[in-house]
C-alpha cells in the first residue's frame, strides 16, 4: 500500500494522473477492490461520466476542486499556471494534494480503529447473548424448581391436614378415655365406698356379736393394781374435767404461739435493724454525690429536696422504730424503696457510664493493651526466670565452696572477722593482764620482802628456840621427862602451825571467793613476829592444786585465756598470786589465832 | 471402737429401755433383761407364747410383750420380779399393742381395726375406741405424752380424734380434707398435727391442736404422691418425701414450701461428697490414682476405711420399678433428721444402695454413701450428728461431717447387720442380726 501512495503522486505529478487512474482502475481490478473504500468517496461515475477533467474544463475543475477543497477546510487554492494552458500551479497543488492524503490516511486509521472496535463490539455482544442464553436456562430450572417446591408443599400441607384430623381423633380419644378412666374412677370409688360401708356393717356386726358373746377370754389379770406414774388418784370425767382439758390445750396453743411470737419479734427486731442499716448506709452512699453528676437540672433539684424529705423522714422512723406502728413501718419501707430506686437508677447511669467507657475502650485500645500485658508478661517471666536461674547458680557456687574444703582467700575472708574480733577481745585482755602483771609484780616484791623478814625471824627464832632449849637441858635432870615435855612443845609447835593449813582446807571456797573478788585489794599483809616459815608456805602451796580447779572455774574468762597464751608464765604468776593471798590470809589468820 | 460379745434374739425384739440402763432382748418366748453397762442378766421372763411385740413402758419400769398370734399381752415389772399381768383380747384378735405415754395403760388395736382397746393397769378399767382406721400410721402420740391423735374413718369419710392421753377424754373430733388418710404425725411440740392423704393424691394438711386446718399442701397432682414424711426434731421444718424422687421441705409459719431435695441419678455438685464403699478383695492397691481414698479409720477407729472419694460427675445406679405392680419400688421412703436438726438424711426407693444427706443450713446436698449393697437402716446419734446404717453385711458403716467410716463387726460367725438402734446416751449402737446381736461401743474421744 505503501508503494501505492508513494506513487500515487508522482503520477499526478506527471500530469497524466487521469489515464494513469483509469489505467489503475482498469488494469489492477484487484487493487481496486482492495481500494474500494478509498475510491467510495470519490464520485463513482468517474467512468461512467467520462473524465472529470477535460482539456475543455479546466478552469471549471479548477474552481470546482477549489471549492470542494474549500469545503473541506483546505485553504490553498489550486490555480491554472496559465489560464490558457492546461497546466496547473504545481505547488498549492501539491500541497492539496498532500493535505488530502493526511485526511485520507487519517479516515483509514480511523476506520481499522472502529473496525476493531466493531469487532470487540460483536465478541462482548456474543459473550452477552451466551449470557443471557445461560440465564435463561437458569430461570427456567429454577422456574421448575418452583413448581417442584410448590407441589412438595401442597403435599405437606394435605399432610399437616391429615394429621390434624389425626389429632383431633386422638384428642377425641383421650377425651373418651378420660370420661371412662372419670367414670371408672367414680365407679371404683362408689364400689369402694360400698364395699367400706358393707365393711363397716361387718365390722359393727362383729363387735356386737363379740359383745353379745361376751366373751369370756376377754379379760385383764393384774397381780395387783399399779399406781398411776405421777402418782395422783385417777379421777372422774366430770365437766370440769373436760374444761380443764380445754384450758390446758388452749395454754399449750397459746404458749406456744407465744413463742413463735418471741421469735418472730427477734427476727423481726433484727431484720429491722438491718434495714435501718442498710437506709442509713445507702443516704450515705447517695446523698454526697447527688451534687456532682446532677447538678444542673431543675428535675435533680426537685430530687435532692424529696431525698432531703425522706432523710428526715428516716430519722422520724428511727426514732418512732421502737414503737413498730404501722405508719412507721410503712414509712420506713416506703423510704427504703425509694432510696433503692434511686440506688439503682444509679447504678445503671454508672453501668451505661461504664459500658460506654468500655466500647469506647475496646475500639481504640483494648488489643493493644492486651498485646502490651502480655509482652509485659512475657517479659516479667522472663526476669523470673533469670532471677532464679541466677539464684540457682548462686546456690551452686555457695554449696560447692562449702562442699570443697576453703581455699586460701575465702578463708582469710571468713578468718578476717573472726580474728578482727578475737583481736579486739584479745587487746582487751591484755591490758587487763598488764595491769594484773603490775599488781603482781607489787605483790611478789612485798612477798619477797615478807619471805626475807620472815627468814631473819626464822632464823631469830631458832637462835631462840635453841637457846630455850639448851636451857630447857641444862634444868632437866631426868631425860625422859625432858623428853615428853620437849615433844609435847613440839607437837604445839606443830598445832600451831598447822592450824592455817586446816582452816585452809575448811575455808576453800570462802578463800576461793576472796582470791577471786579481792586479789590485788588484799590489806597489805601487817607482819608480825609470829609469821610461819617458808616451809610452812610451801606446804600450803602444795595444797593449791586441789582447789586450783574450782578457782578456774571460778575465776574470769580473761584468766584463763592468758594462761593458754603464755603458759608457764601465768601458772608461775598465778601460784605466785595464789600463795601470795594465800599466805597473806593465812598471816592473818595466824595473827587471829595468835591473837 | 468397741464391740461387745454376740447374744441371741428372735423377731429382731432387742430395746434398751427409755433410761438407758436395760437392754431386754426376746429369745423365743422368753424374755432377757441386761444391764447395759455390764451386760449380766438382771432378769429372765417366761412368757406363755413366741413373742412378736415387745416394748418398753416410758418410765422404764415395765415390759409389754405382745403375742400376736395368741390374741395376748403379758407386762412385766422391772422392779417387782414376781408381778405379773396378761391381757387376753380373746376371740377378737390381735394385730398391735403400744403402751400409753404414761406407762400405765396398754393399747391394744384389734384383728381388721375393729376397735381400739384401752387397758388401765391401774384400775384394770377397759375402754374401747371405735373405728380406727387401717393405715400406714394410724395413731400418734404427741412428745409431751398429753395426747393422742387417731385416724378414724367413718361413713366413708376420714375423722381424727385427739384424745387427752390422761382421762382418755375426747379432746377435738374433727373430719379431714382427705380422700383416703394415710398417715398423721404430731409436731414435736405438740401444737401441729401433719396429716398426709395416700399415695393417690399428693395431700398434706396441717392441723392445729384445737382442730382447726392451718394451711394444706400440694405439690402436684395425678400421679403418686406422699410416700414419708417426718417432722424435725425442733418442729421447724416438716420433710414430705413423695413418689416423684423428691423431699420438700415446709416451714412452720408460712407452711409453704422452701426448697426441695432432688434426688437425681447423676451428680455433678462439687459442694456435695461422694463415698462409695468399695469392697477391697485381694487387690488393696487401688489402680485408679484419681480416687482418693480416705483413712481415717487409723486414727478414729482404728479399721481402714473401705470408702473412697468420687469426683463430682457421678453416676447412680438407678434400678426402674416395674409400673405395672403397686407400690413402686420409687420415690423417698425413709426420712431422718438429726437430732439438732441440722441434717437430714433420706433414701430414695429406686437407689436402694445410696443414702442422701443435706444440710439444712446450706439447703443443698452434703454427703451422698453409695454402698454396694442395698441400705437396710440408718439411724441417727441421739446426741451427735453422726449417722449410722447397715445393708445387711457384716459391716457398720458410720458417717458424720469429719468422714465416712466402715468397720466390720468382729463377731464369731459373722453378724449381718439387719437392723440398727442407738442407745439414747449415743455412746453405744446395738446390732441387730437375724438370730444375734451385738452391741458396739463407740469412742468417747471422737467428738
Amino acid at each position: 500500500m505503501g508503494e501505492w501512495w508513494t506513487t500515487g503522486p508522482i503520477g499526478t505529478s506527471v500530469g497524466n494522473y487521469e489515464i494513469s487512474n483509469i489505467s489503475h482502475v482498469t488494469m489492477s481490478p484487484s487493487r481496486q477492490n482492495n481500494l474500494a473504500s478509498m475510491y467510495s468517496s470519490l464520485p463513482l461515475s468517474y467512468n461512467v461520466l467520462g473524465a472529470f477533467c477535460t482539456e475543455d474544463n479546466i478552469p471549471q475543475c479548477v474552481s470546482y476542486i477549489n471549492q470542494e477543497l474549500d469545503a473541506l477546510g483546505l485553504s490553498t487554492c489550486i490555480e491554472a499556471s496559465t489560464p490558457r494552458a492546461a497546466g496547473l500551479n504545481s505547488v498549492p497543488a501539491l500541497n492539496a494534494m498532500y493535505e488530502l492524503m493526511q485526511i485520507h490516511r487519517r479516515h483509514m486509521s480511523s476506520l481499522e480503529e472502529l473496525e476493531r472496535e466493531q469487532l470487540k463490539k460483536s465478541s462482548t455482544l456474543d459473550h452477552v447473548q451466551m449470557n443471557n442464553s445461560r440465564l435463561k436456562d437458569q430461570l427456567e430450572l429454577s422456574m421448575r424448581e418452583k413448581s417442584g417446591l410448590h407441589e412438595t408443599e401442597r403435599q405437606l400441607q394435605l399432610k399437616i391436614k391429615t394429621l390434624q384430623s389425626c389429632l383431633k381423633t386422638e384428642k377425641d380419644e383421650v377425651q373418651k378415655l378420660q370420661s371412662i378412666i372419670a367414670s371408672r374412677a367414680s365407679q371404683y370409688s362408689h364400689d369402694a365406698k360400698r364395699k367400706e360401708r358393707e365393711a363397716a356393717k361387718l365390722k359393727e356386726r362383729l363387735s356386737q356379736l363379740l359383745v353379745d358373746r361376751k366373751d369370756k377370754k376377754l379379760a385383764i389379770d393384774v397381780l395387783n393394781c399399779l399406781g398411776r406414774s405421777d402418782g395422783k388418784r385417777s379421777h372422774w370425767r366430770t365437766a370440769k374435767a373436760t374444761v380443764g382439758h380445754e384450758g390446758e390445750m388452749y395454754k399449750s396453743l397459746l404458749n406456744d404461739y407465744e413463742a413463735s411470737q418471741r421469735t418472730l419479734v427477734l427476727e423481726n427486731a433484727e431484720l429491722k435493724k438491718v434495714l435501718q442499716q442498710m437506709k442509713k448506709e445507702m443516704i450515705h452512699i447517695l446523698s454526697p454525690r447527688k451534687p456532682s453528676p446532677r447538678g444542673a437540672t431543675a428535675d435533680d433539684s426537685q430530687e435532692q429536696a424529696n431525698s432531703d424529705g425522706e432523710e428526715k423522714a428516716g430519722d422520724c422512723s428511727r426514732e418512732t422504730l421502737d414503737q413498730s406502728c404501722e405508719h412507721a413501718r410503712e414509712q420506713l419501707a416506703n423510704s427504703i424503696r425509694q432510696q433503692w430506686r434511686k440506688l439503682r437508677n444509679h447504678m445503671e447511669k454508672l453501668d451505661s457510664q461504664a459500658s460506654l467507657v468500655q466500647t469506647q475502650l475496646e475500639c481504640n485500645q483494648e488489643l493493644i493493651l492486651r498485646e502490651t500485658h502480655e509482652d509485659e508478661m512475657e517479659r516479667m517471666r522472663r526476669e523470673v526466670q533469670q532471677c532464679k536461674e541466677f539464684i540457682h547458680a548462686q546456690q551452686q557456687l555457695l554449696q560447692q565452696q562449702l562442699n570443697t574444703s576453703f581455699d586460701d582467700e575465702t578463708a582469710a575472708l571468713l578468718n578476717d572477722c573472726y580474728t578482727l574480733e578475737e583481736k579486739e577481745r584479745l587487746k582487751e585482755e591484755w591490758r587487763l593482764f598488764e595491769e594484773q602483771k603490775i599488781n603482781f609484780e607489787r605483790e611478789r616484791k612485798n612477798f619477797t620482802e615478807a619471805a626475807i623478814r620472815l627468814g631473819r625471824e626464822k632464823k631469830a627464832f631458832e637462835e631462840d628456840r635453841a637457846s630455850w632449849l639448851k636451857n630447857q637441858f641444862l634444868n632437866m635432870t631426868p631425860f625422859t621427862d625432858r623428853r615428853r615435855c620437849s615433844s609435847s612443845d613440839g607437837q604445839s609447835a606443830l598445832s600451831i602451825k598447822s592450824e592455817p593449813e586446816m582452816r585452809m582446807s575448811s575455808t576453800k571456797t570462802p578463800l576461793v571467793k576472796s582470791s577471786t573478788y579481792t586479789p590485788f585489794s588484799t590489806p597489805k599483809p601487817s607482819l608480825s613476829a609470829t609469821v610461819p616459815s617458808t616451809t610452812e608456805l610451801y606446804r600450803s602451796l602444795r595444797l593449791m592444786p586441789d582447789s586450783s580447779s574450782s578457782r578456774h572455774s571460778n575465776r574470769g574468762r580473761w584468766q584463763e585465756s592468758s594462761s593458754i597464751e603464755d603458759g608457764d608464765v601465768g601458772v608461775k604468776s598465778k601460784n605466785r598470786v595464789r600463795s601470795g593471798d594465800l599466805s597473806i590470809f593465812s598471816l592473818g589468820e595466824d595473827e587471829n589465832s595468835l591473837a | 471402737m468397741n464391740f461387745s460379745e454376740v447374744f441371741k434374739q428372735s423377731n429382731q425384739l432387742c430395746k434398751v429401755s427409755p433410761d438407758g440402763k436395760y437392754l431386754a432382748t426376746c429369745v423365743q418366748y422368753r424374755l432377757v433383761v441386761r444391764d447395759v453397762s455390764t451386760l449380766q442378766i438382771l432378769q429372765l421372763y417366761t412368757c406363755l407364747d413366741q413373742i412378736s411385740h415387745m416394748d418398753w413402758s416410758s418410765d422404764s419400769l415395765f415390759i409389754l410383750c405382745a403375742m400376736y398370734k395368741r390374741g395376748l399381752v403379758q407386762v412385766w415389772s422391772m422392779e417387782q420380779p414376781d408381778w405379773h399381768c396378761k391381757i387376753d383380747e380373746g376371740s377378737i384378735g390381735l394385730v398391735s399393742s403400744r403402751w400409753s405415754p404414761d406407762g400405765r395403760h396398754i393399747l391394744n388395736t384389734t384383728e381388721f381395726h375393729l376397735r381400739v382397746t384401752v387397758w388401765s393397769l391401774c384400775t384394770k378399767a377397759v375402754s374401747y375406741i371405735k373405728y380406727p382406721k387401717v393405715c400406714q400410721k394410724g395413731a400418734d402420740f404427741s412428745r409431751d405424752g398429753c395426747y393422742m391423735a387417731l385416724a378414724e374413718r367413718r361413713d366413708c369419710k376420714d375423722y381424727v380424734s385427739v384424745f387427752v392421753c390422761d382421762d382418755w377424754h375426747l379432746l377435738r373430733h374433727f373430719e379431714t380434707e382427705t380422700q383416703d388418710l394415710s398417715g398423721l404425725e404430731w409436731s414435736p411440740n405438740g401444737c401441729v398435727l401433719a396429716v398426709w392423704d395416700s399415695c393417690l393424691e399428693y395431700k398434706v394438711l396441717l392441723y392445729s391442736l384445737d382442730g382447726r386446718l392451718l394451711s394444706a399442701y400440694s405439690a402436684y397432682d395425678w400421679s403418686l404422691g406422699v410416700k414419708s414424711v417426718t417432722w424435725s426434731p425442733s418442729s421447724q421444718f416438716l420433710a414430705i418425701g413423695s413418689y416423684d424422687e423428691k423431699v420438700r421441705i415446709l416451714n412452720h409459719i408460712t407452711w409453704k414450701k422452701i426448697t426441695q431435695f432432688e434426688h437425681v441419678a447423676s451428680i455433678n455438685s462439687t459442694k456435695a461428697v461422694v463415698y462409695k464403699e468399695v469392697e477391697k478383695r485381694t487387690a488393696v492397691g487401688s489402680d485408679d490414682l484419681s480416687l482418693h481414698n480416705i483413712t481415717i479409720g487409723t486414727t478414729l477407729f482404728n479399721t481402714q476405711s473401705k470408702y473412697e472419694i468420687c469426683p463430682p460427675p457421678v453416676q447412680i445406679p438407678v434400678v426402674k420399678p416395674d409400673p405395672d405392680r403397686a407400690n413402686p419400688k420409687i420415690g423417698v421412703s425413709t426420712l431422718a433428721f438429726s437430732s439438732d436438726s441440722r441434717y437430714l438424711a433420706t433414701k430414695n426407693d429406686n437407689m436402694a444402695s445410696v443414702v442422701w444427706v443435706w444440710d439444712m443450713q446450706k439447703m443443698s446436698l452434703v454427703a451422698v454413701l453409695q454402698q454396694t449393697s442395698a441400705v437396710r437402716c440408718f439411724q441417727w446419734d441421739p446426741r451427735r450428728p453422726r449417722l449410722a446404717l447397715c445393708t445387711g453385711n457384716t459391716k457398720l458403716y458410720l458417717w458424720s461431717p469429719a468422714g465416712c467410716v466402715s468397720v466390720q463387726v468382729p463377731a464369731e460367725g459373722g453378724l449381718q447387720v439387719q437392723s440398727l438402734s442407738w442407745h439414747c446416751s449415743g455412746d453405744s449402737l446395738i446390732l441387730l442380726g437375724k438370730e444375734q446381736l451385738c452391741l458396739c461401743y463407740m469412742d468417747q474421744e471422737d467428738k
